[in-house]
């Protein structure tokens, strides 16, 4: 279906373009954007695909940002193949303890106690003197990608950067859309739906949402580490409940059920506030009107707006069900 | 006589200073299909609800095949092949017909939980996905939201389900509830088919098709077993026939 192509096609032309025409602060612009979208695309995968909502995943976001931080030795740029490996680790491991102990709960509980575990983690930064307490903590240099002395590629380039962040984005997109496929991505999505089916059809639902949650939490930590990167400063605000919550704002406008979907959440979003905040002051209120009208008119997403303008997709695993009704009589 | 699926020794459970279940035993044998019946309340969904494992026993053992499984949690057992169709019917409502009963082939495939290839990739889950459907009379409704089925043919899909794990021993919790005479019909003949080289335990409120269909039977009166045998044995009983049967058992 040529259809389902072009677009990903065209978007595709259009983000490797794009930097090469627009000014350099826009170039960092939708860097931040699609770390942004890196991490809501990693947070779907608890919230959309496994039925768990977390609010503390920018505890795994800021984690490894404080692991780039306190990894890079003074003015001198950290290995980028030494530190984010170590940082993703962290994030992962935070998740592993954190999850592990949440999953015993369900439904709201499981949100609070997600939020608990994050707020401890935003106070462990805030309130002890580990890299700067409630001031934050510079990394002087972006890591550097380097082998054998020889350096690969300059992360300080804003270009450069660009590129590396749509690479992993890029990878990140197909290992989801792989995982949500794979028997793996099934079972989870049935222990989603029916819990108890699941679990007497044979699934071990706790270490299957375990290994969804860990999962989902190392990826949050890359966009962590180069969050960090980018802005050069880590704050505890990185591993606050604000964020966690600005992110799942960000899936809920971009989707539940698709992979991309939370990076267009992303994109939405943080383009609506910098075009709003040029315009007025009061910028967060409309952002707010304007959220809640997505949420309200779209609550699919507004990935919903593409089958609006053109008519619904042929895809076959979207198709509502009455068509599937239809044609299977006529087989 | 037949090697034993499934037995239970003993089971006891009790809610707080409620006793659900009191010292009930009970054998369920490859090749047979044992009923059990009781008045509402005589502690038959219990008694399932434990043997499945979504409930521990207070006292009692519970072995499967040879192995000892009172201790095991609900999936555990499914994986060694305890399959269990529920009262009320719990399917996934989004997926297909297809999507459900793929599922289930999956959780008994050697590996369950693959991260990498598409689901549709494994030969072996499709064709065991495919005669789980045919078995159950779905073919024609493969690609149907399960929401979409009728509730007759909901329950064929929930044992589909149960048939795509492969298992050694099946248990059905009122796979008639709710049904109409015709309905009934089809998902009688179908669970007649079902102890080919399997065992059967049913609980069901409908005594004509207990009687077709069970090869044994035990009786529950208030957490206790009064009676089993076969159904000859059990109509016969006096103990079953003041406490449960009433006229039903000239009739039957």
């Amino acid at each position: 279906m040529p259809r389902n192509w072009l677009i990903p096609v065209v978007l595709l032309i259009v983000a490797v373009a794009l930097p090469f025409v627009v000014p350099t602060y826009y170039v960092q612009f939708i860097s931040k954007a699609l770390i942004m979208g890196i991490l809501a695309m990693a947070l779907n995968l608890a919230v959309g695909h496994g039925g768990m909502v977390s609010l503390c995943h920018a505890a795994f976001f800021g984690l490894a940002g404080y692991v780039l931080a306190l990894l890079s030795p003074g003015y001198d740029p950290a290995s980028l193949l030494l530190t984010l490996p170590v940082a993703v680790l962290a994030s992962a491991a935070a998740a592993l303890v954190i999850g592990a102990l949440a999953l015993r709960t369900r439904g709201v509980y499981f949100i609070m106690v997600t939020l608990a575990f994050g707020e401890m983690l935003f106070f462990l930064f805030h309130d002890t003197g580990i890299a700067g307490g409630s001031d934050g903590a510079y990394v002087n240099a972006k890591p550097e990608l380097s082998i054998a002395g020889y350096q690969l590629l300059d992360l300080a380039s804003p270009l450069v950067f660009y590129f590396v962040i749509l690479a992993f984005l890029l990878g990140l997109i197909a290992l989801l859309t792989m995982v949500v496929q794979s028997p793996f991505g099934h079972a989870l999505a049935a222990a989603r739906d029916n819990e108890r089916r699941a679990r007497s059809l044979g699934y071990p639902i706790f270490r299957i949402r375990l290994t969804a949650f860990v999962l989902s939490g190392a990826i949050a930590g890359i966009a962590g580490y180069f969050a960090a990167a980018q802005f050069g400063f880590v704050a505890p605000q990185m591993l606050g409940w604000h964020l966690s919550a600005t992110v799942l704002v960000m899936v809920l406008i971009g989707g539940l059920r698709s992979v991309t979907g939370p990076l267009i959440g992303a994109l939405v979003l943080i383009g609506l506030e910098e075009v709003l905040k040029a315009s007025t002051d009061y910028w967060k209120l409309i952002e707010g009107l304007i959220v809640i009208f997505i949420v309200l008119a779209m609550p699919n997403g507004v990935r919903q707006l593409w089958p609006m303008i053109v008519g619904p997709a042929k895809d076959s695993d979207t198709k509502p069900a009455t068509t599937a009704a239809t044609e299977a009589t006529h087989v | 006589m037949s090697d034993v699926a499934l037995r239970a020794n003993g089971l006891q459970k009790h809610f707080g200073g409620l006793k659900a279940v009191s010292d009930v035993s009970i054998d369920v044998h490859v090749g047979e299909i044992h009923a059990v019946i009781g008045p509402n309340g005589a502690g038959k969904s219990t008694l399932i609800n434990l043997l499945s494992g979504e409930l521990f026993v207070t006292a009692g053992a519970i072995k499967l095949g040879d192995t000892d499984i009172t201790r095991l949690a609900p999936d555990r057992r499914a994986r060694r092949g305890l399959g269990r169709a529920y009262q009320k019917t719990t399917i996934f409502p989004k997926f297909t017909v297809h999507e459900n009963v793929r599922l289930a082939a999956q959780a008994r495939s050697p590996k369950p939980l693959r991260m990498f290839g598409h689901v549709r990739n494994n030969a072996d889950v499709h064709d065991r996905t495919a005669q789980a459907i045919g078995k159950a009379g779905l073919t024609p409704r493969t690609h149907i939201a399960a929401e979409q089925l009728s509730h007759g043919e909901q329950r064929q899909l929930e044992i589909a389900m149960v048939l795509a794990t492969d298992p050694r021993i099946i248990l059905l919790d009122e796979p008639l509830a709710g049904m109409g005479q015709s309905e009934a019909r089809g998902i009688i003949d179908l669970i007649a088919s079902l102890k080919n080289g399997r065992a059967v335990l049913i609980v069901e409120h409908d005594m004509d098709a207990v009687f077709e269909l069970a090869d044994r039977l035990t009786v529950m009166h208030d957490g206790h077993v009064i009676a089993t045998g076969s159904p000859q044995e059990v109509r016969m009983h006096p103990a079953v026939r003041t406490a449960y049967l009433g006229d039903h058992g000239d009739a039957a």
